[in-house]
């Protein structure tokens, strides 16, 4: 390979340097892996999740650099001293984050294979919602989007568009609009669907 | 000893699901994530299939994959280790050179990474050579035969009185026929394994719905003797069917550990690949025929049901059971015909037979209805049996219409008006549709739980059961609790493993009933052996081979689906902003997550109403709309209000616990109730799914 | 996917020059795109020049009330940008109905405009497809066809392009600028993507090495009134089986009032957003009504080739466009 003045050039084998969950590390990879790859197969980092390895799922999300990120789809080298969190770094110690808490009161999941990715989601959905950004069924572009302010559907269709990148085939989409809900202090629906 | 029925203290109320920590950190550990267990790092072994889809392997040539930096071996026919027994077909991978359809398994390759993997796949090159007679991979390209049984052990015919008399004698007659596509379980965590062989034992660590199943179908198949074989799965994500039965990625897999000799291997079936590899549900051609008086009081019924199976390995669909017991009629009558093609093998996908048949059924109801002119409700309160018309068993607990006439006054039917098409709000054309719901409770003999008395009135509790979601971890443990009379947090429960007792399947909503009669045997029998205080250390074991004698009663759980549907007047879009299914289900165990299974069906029956169809290419024979993109699933965006409810019932004619299995009823009837929805908003009757906005465009 | 040499580039001239030299090289950007093909084996470059630290991430008003935006902002970034949600709402619409939050937390502004087509048989290695192997056939003619073109197709290629945001670009007459190893030049949106005629391996006009540095947009009364309207199988996260970008400039107010400009672009009919300039010539001039419309889009779709599986698209193309344009004017067109 040419040695190059364009910046860094990387071999076949290269080392890049991640900060996961708060652990900082130096990790050898191929060129060719992906961010995905390198957490899950060189650092054992098994709370990110592989649904499609092709964007099309959004199990492998976490949070980069504090926004919510596919890695299935990055290619690690380019991604050299990113800052990764996955759900396992969301907490505070042995506490769960609050979204986390709030699936578990809502039963957001069944099989829990792409809940990590739909908890690192709807953290960073909120952030984006916190600095007003609107959705595709926003229906003003220049109004000032907050989830509280508009009807309650409305509220619903707002968190269901923002979350439709993360799929989830036990279809526990109720619950974790529940559980966004909740995490964000917006009212609760009312249920009645115990036996009677 | 049989089990007898037990006192719900924690059944009924909500318990938080038990794995839940793990599961919304993420450390729940899936089947290939256990690298830190093994004795050294795996080898990636990525699958290379064919591109024919009949016609033999002439050779391999792992040349240019081996001269990859870090591909180690490229196993194919030649190479792979022989079966014992090659007698499953599907499993037979790599034992020879035939090519049964496009996407079979074709070589193996094992690298130190998956990158290297993945390229070493892409290096190999395989020479194939096509069948002299052409591949057929479309239901018209061959010709249906009947089945000696479909899934289940169903007769695929059955007939009573003059179907064709009794038509030809009804003022009112349904005539049509509906299609179903090709439709995969697509679960989120892809089939995977891990596999090591230590020269002795085969361990693997399987994406599956039953350990057990997995360990003595591949370690017969292997032969491998008793016990040498040892599956695990903790955590599965989703199977939906897929993994209730090996499939050829697991045989693959054991095979690469074979060959690393020591060496663990772990194989993640790509997205793509598990178009193929790993069963899907098969197009279904449904003629139904409804002869009716002019009050719409049944006289004949009749489905005609036609699929397809893999030339390779036989599979039925069993498409027209349900129209067997749903609704009286003198003359009834039910085929089963089957296309064997050059394809991939279809297997088990939630629900099966009733979903498909019961779309077809419930649309040719409401089609009669709409014929003579009577409320869809109304026409199925005019048809309830007093008995099974199929078995002529009575019923136990049979309460459809209770489930229609709730979800009726909670859904605000009464105030439809049937007019169809009438209805714009906005841009939208808005209507509702109904449709019943059925699904037997199947009972699964051979389950054995291990009880031991861990002392201080805490016990441990084993069974080879998996959780795939279902929340079967902790429900048993509910069932664990009551059956011993202690709290549930006096229960540890064990289960995922076969060095735990032998479990069946988590399927056919058959796994709370079999495995809870299981424990709840073990448990009584403890207490007799043992008392009410027994030792540390002291274990029961017990295997449930019935409950009770369930001949004579014919045992189903019934349930009514409602959905709004809204279509857009220049697009076509359909949107369904509105559903409820009302359940009876005998005994729920843990609302909280039983709650999520019935949510689960819906919004599944809701995606296979709308969006999911496998289009295979009838010039190549693979699906190859076989991915995430393509292949659509239901997205949070599509889904609405959704609300379920049950009755408040038991039935310990069915379980010791009250309750009959709940996994697949929520899918059955969701795709009529959306398709009879949108007849109402638009007056288009659509009789294939998906109901895509092509359908509805003006 | 091949073994890669992976270059970071720190200046755009620089990173042009290194792709020029080698033919077997490729710009990175986001990646959503490329790195999906790496895998599947649709791309298969010996070295990637990584152009997403290049610092080409502003969105900067221009004297005119036009916009220059960089080719690393993100799609995201862009999407919720106060000067496009004020100025040119269909560029806004376009990206927040592409994809999903996460993907356009990372793809890229010039990486949009050159993702390449969804065809499946594109995507399929093991199958023809003229525009990933060149003469070895097109699949999708006689295969799945629900997704195909139906305006510009040749007999090489039915496939689409699949960004929503080229479509707004197209129907604002965006400019993009790009840097090749001779320096800058400008090129008119309309012309940065080519139908496939013999060569639906090119998907557009830019020679290897050509990198896309910034789009501009100048603010006009249609960009202030312009919206996009996507019709897809799934409520989101899914592509277009039809799109619309519409801007509209009206004279007065009612029903009386005379389209004095309109604009007109649709996604997934064609090899490249398709510019409706007949559709545009119909409605200019008139009063806007259902009927007009309607003839418009006729116009447009006289010569579309369709199958049995993408028939529905001309009548899918009415609704579109009837129902933006119903939003830009404010009453009910029917």
């Amino acid at each position: 390979m040419p040695p190059s003045v364009l910046g860094t050039v990387a071999g076949m084998e290269t080392t890049v340097r991640l900060t996961v969950d708060g652990t900082p590390h130096e990790v050898s990879v191929d060129t060719r892996t992906t961010l995905l790859d390198a957490l899950r197969e060189r650092l054992d980092v098994h709370t990110v999740k592989k649904g499609c390895d092709h964007g099309q799922c959004g199990s492998c999300t976490v949070l980069l650099d504090d926004r919510r990120h596919l890695t299935c789809l990055a290619l690690a080298v380019s991604y050299d001293g990113a800052t990764i969190t996955t759900a396992d770094g969301l907490g505070e110690g042995d506490d769960l984050h609050p979204v986390q808490q709030a699936f578990l009161n809502h039963d957001g999941y069944q099989c829990g294979y792409c809940t990590p990715g739909q908890v690192c989601s709807a953290v960073g959905m909120l952030e984006e919602v916190k600095q007003g950004h609107p959705s595709h069924v926003t229906e003003d572009l220049e109004a000032d989007v907050d989830l509280d302010a508009e009807g309650e559907l409305m509220v619903d269709e707002e968190i269901k568009e923002r979350m439709s990148g993360n799929l989830c085939r036990c279809g526990a989409y109720r619950g974790i609009v529940d559980a966004i809900r909740e995490a964000a202090g917006l009212e609760q629906h009312e249920r009645q669907e115990a036996g009677a | 000893m049989t089990a007898t029925p037990i006192r719900p203290r924690s059944m009924g109320t909500h318990l938080t699901r038990l794995d839940g920590h793990e599961k919304v950190t993420g450390v729940a550990a899936y089947a290939v994530e256990h690298a830190l267990d093994l004795p050294e790092r795996p080898l990636h072994a990525w699958l290379v299939t064919s591109t024919i889809a009949r016609g033999t392997v002439e050779r391999v040539d792992a040349s240019d994959a081996l001269a990859h930096p870090g591909v180690v071996q490229v196993l194919d026919h030649t190479s792979a280790r022989r079966l014992a027994k090659p007698d499953d077909a599907e499993l037979a991978v790599l034992q020879d050179d035939a090519i049964g359809f496009r996407g079979q398994i074709v070589a193996v390759v094992l690298a130190e990474t998956s990158e290297a993997a993945r390229e070493g796949a892409r290096l190999v090159r395989v020479h194939q050579t096509p069948a002299a007679a052409p591949a057929e991979v479309v239901l018209d390209d061959g010709e249906a035969y009947a089945p000696e049984v479909a899934n289940a052990g169903h007769e695929p015919d059955t007939t009573d009185g003059d179907v064709d008399a009794a038509l030809a004698g009804a003022a009112v007659v349904v005539d049509a026929t509906y299609t179903t596509p090709h439709e995969f379980n697509s679960p989120m965590e892809p089939h995977a394994v891990t596999a090591v062989w230590d020269g002795e034992h085969l361990s693997m660590w399987d994406s599956t719905q039953s350990v057990h199943g997995v360990a003595s179908v591949i370690g017969r198949a292997l032969g491998l003797e008793r016990g040498k074989t040892r599956v695990r799965a903790p955590y599965v994500g989703g199977g939906f069917g897929s993994k209730g039965l090996p499939h050829a990625p697991e045989m693959a897999a054991a095979l690469a550990a074979f060959a690393a000799d020591g060496r663990p291997v772990q194989l993640a079936v790509t997205r793509q690949q598990m178009f193929s590899l790993t069963g899907y549900r098969t197009q279904t051609v449904s003629r139904f025929r409804l002869g009716a008086e002019p009050d719409g009081r049944l006289l004949a019924l009749s489905h005609d049901a036609l699929s397809q199976t893999s030339r390779y390995k036989e599979f039925v669909e069993q498409t027209a059971t349900s129209a067997r017991t749903m609704y009286a009629a003198d003359a009834r009558a039910t085929t089963h015909r089957v296309v064997p093609l050059d394809v991939a093998v279809p297997a088990w996908m939630r629900a099966p037979g009733e979903m498909p048949g019961m779309f077809a059924q419930e649309v040719a109801m409401d089609e009669l209805a709409v014929a003579c002119g009577v409320d869809p409700i109304q026409l199925r309160l005019r048809n309830e049996p007093d008995v099974d018309p199929d078995t002529g068993n009575l019923f136990n607990n049979r309460r459809l219409l209770e489930c229609l006439e709730r979800g009726a006054a909670r859904f605000g039917w009464a105030e439809r008006d049937p007019e169809p098409g009438v209805r714009l709000d906005g841009d939208w054309r808005v209507g509702t549709g109904v449709a019943s719901a059925s699904y037997p409770a199947l009972f699964m003999p051979g389950n054995t739980t291990r009880i031991q008395a861990l002392g201080e009135g805490r016990y441990a509790v084993s069974i080879g059961a998996v959780d795939i979601g279902t929340g079967a971890r902790t429900v048993l443990t509910q069932i664990a609790a009551d059956a011993l009379g202690v709290e549930p947090g006096r229960i540890e429960l064990s289960l995922g493993d076969t060095e735990l007792p032998k479990a069946t399947v988590a399927g056919g909503s058959a796994g709370t009933s079999s495995w809870g009669t299981s424990i709840v045997l073990a448990a009584q029998q403890l207490r007799a052996d043992h008392g009410d205080d027994p030792d540390a250390g002291v274990e029961t074991t017990a295997t449930s081979e019935g409950y009770p004698d369930m001949e004579n009663l014919a045992l189903h759980s019934f349930g009514a689906v409602f959905a709004e549907t809204r279509v857009h007047r220049w697009t076509g879009e359909v949107r369904v902003p509105r559903m409820l299914g009302v359940y009876s289900v005998g005994r729920v165990i843990n609302p909280t997550t039983a709650r999520s299974q019935f949510l689960g069906g819906l919004v599944m029956g809701l995606s296979g109403a709308l969006f999911e169809e496998g289009y295979r290419d009838p010039r190549f024979g693979h699906v190859v709309t076989q991915d995430l993109a393509t292949y659509h699933v239901a997205s949070h965006a599509d889904v609405g209000d959704l609300q379920v409810e049950w009755l408040d019932e038991e039935d310990t004619a069915a379980t010791p616990m009250g309750s009959r299995g709940i996994g697949e009823i929520g899918i059955v009837g969701t795709a009529a109730a959306i398709a009879n929805a949108t007849f109402h908003a638009t007056g288009t009757r659509v009789r294939d799914l998906p109901l895509t906005a092509d359908h509805f465009l003006t | 996917m091949k073994e890669l040499t992976y270059v970071r580039a720190t200046d755009a001239a620089e990173a042009v020059a290194a792709v020029t030299a080698d033919p077997d090289a490729r710009f990175l950007a986001g990646g959503t795109n490329l790195v999906d093909h790496l895998k599947l084996g649709v791309a298969t470059p010996g070295s990637l020049v990584d152009v997403s630290g290049l610092p080409l991430t502003e969105v900067e008003s221009l004297p005119d009330g036009g916009v220059r935006i960089g080719a690393n902002v993100r799609n995201s970034d862009l999407a919720v940008h106060p000067l496009l949600r004020h100025g040119f709402g269909a560029v806004s619409r376009a990206l927040l109905a592409g994809a999903s939050g996460q993907i356009r937390n990372q793809a890229t502004t010039g990486g949009n405009l050159l993702q390449r087509t969804r065809c499946v048989y594109f995507q399929d290695s093991s199958t023809p497809c003229n525009k990933r192997e060149p003469g070895s056939g097109c699949s999708a003619i006689g295969g799945y066809g629900r997704y195909d073109a139906i305006l510009g197709t040749s007999e090489a290629c039915v496939a689409t392009h699949p960004s929503d945001l080229a479509v707004a670009l197209a129907a604002l007459d965006a400019t993009v600028v790009v840097l090749g190893p001779d320096g800058e030049r400008r090129v008119p949106m309309g012309e940065l993507h080519r139908l496939p005629g013999h060569h639906p391996e090119r998907d557009t006009t830019l020679a290897h090495g050509e990198l896309i540095t910034h789009v501009e947009l100048a603010g006009s009364p249609v960009a202030r009134r312009s919206t996009y309207v996507k019709a897809r199988d799934r409520a989101s996260y899914a592509f277009a089986l039809v799109s619309v970008a519409a801007g509209l400039e009206l004279d007065g107010e009612g029903p009386d009032a005379v389209v004095t400009d309109v604009r007109l672009a649709w996604g997934g009919v064609a090899h490249k957003p398709w510019r409706a300039t007949a559709a545009e010539d119909v409605l200019r001039g008139r009063p806007l009504d259902a009927a007009a419309v309607r003839e418009a889009v006729d116009a447009e779709t006289r010569h579309a080739t369709t199958t049995d599986q993408n028939a529905y698209k001309p009548a899918m193309l009415r609704g579109v466009t009837t129902s933006a344009l119903t939003t830009l004017a404010g009453r009910d067109l029917a």
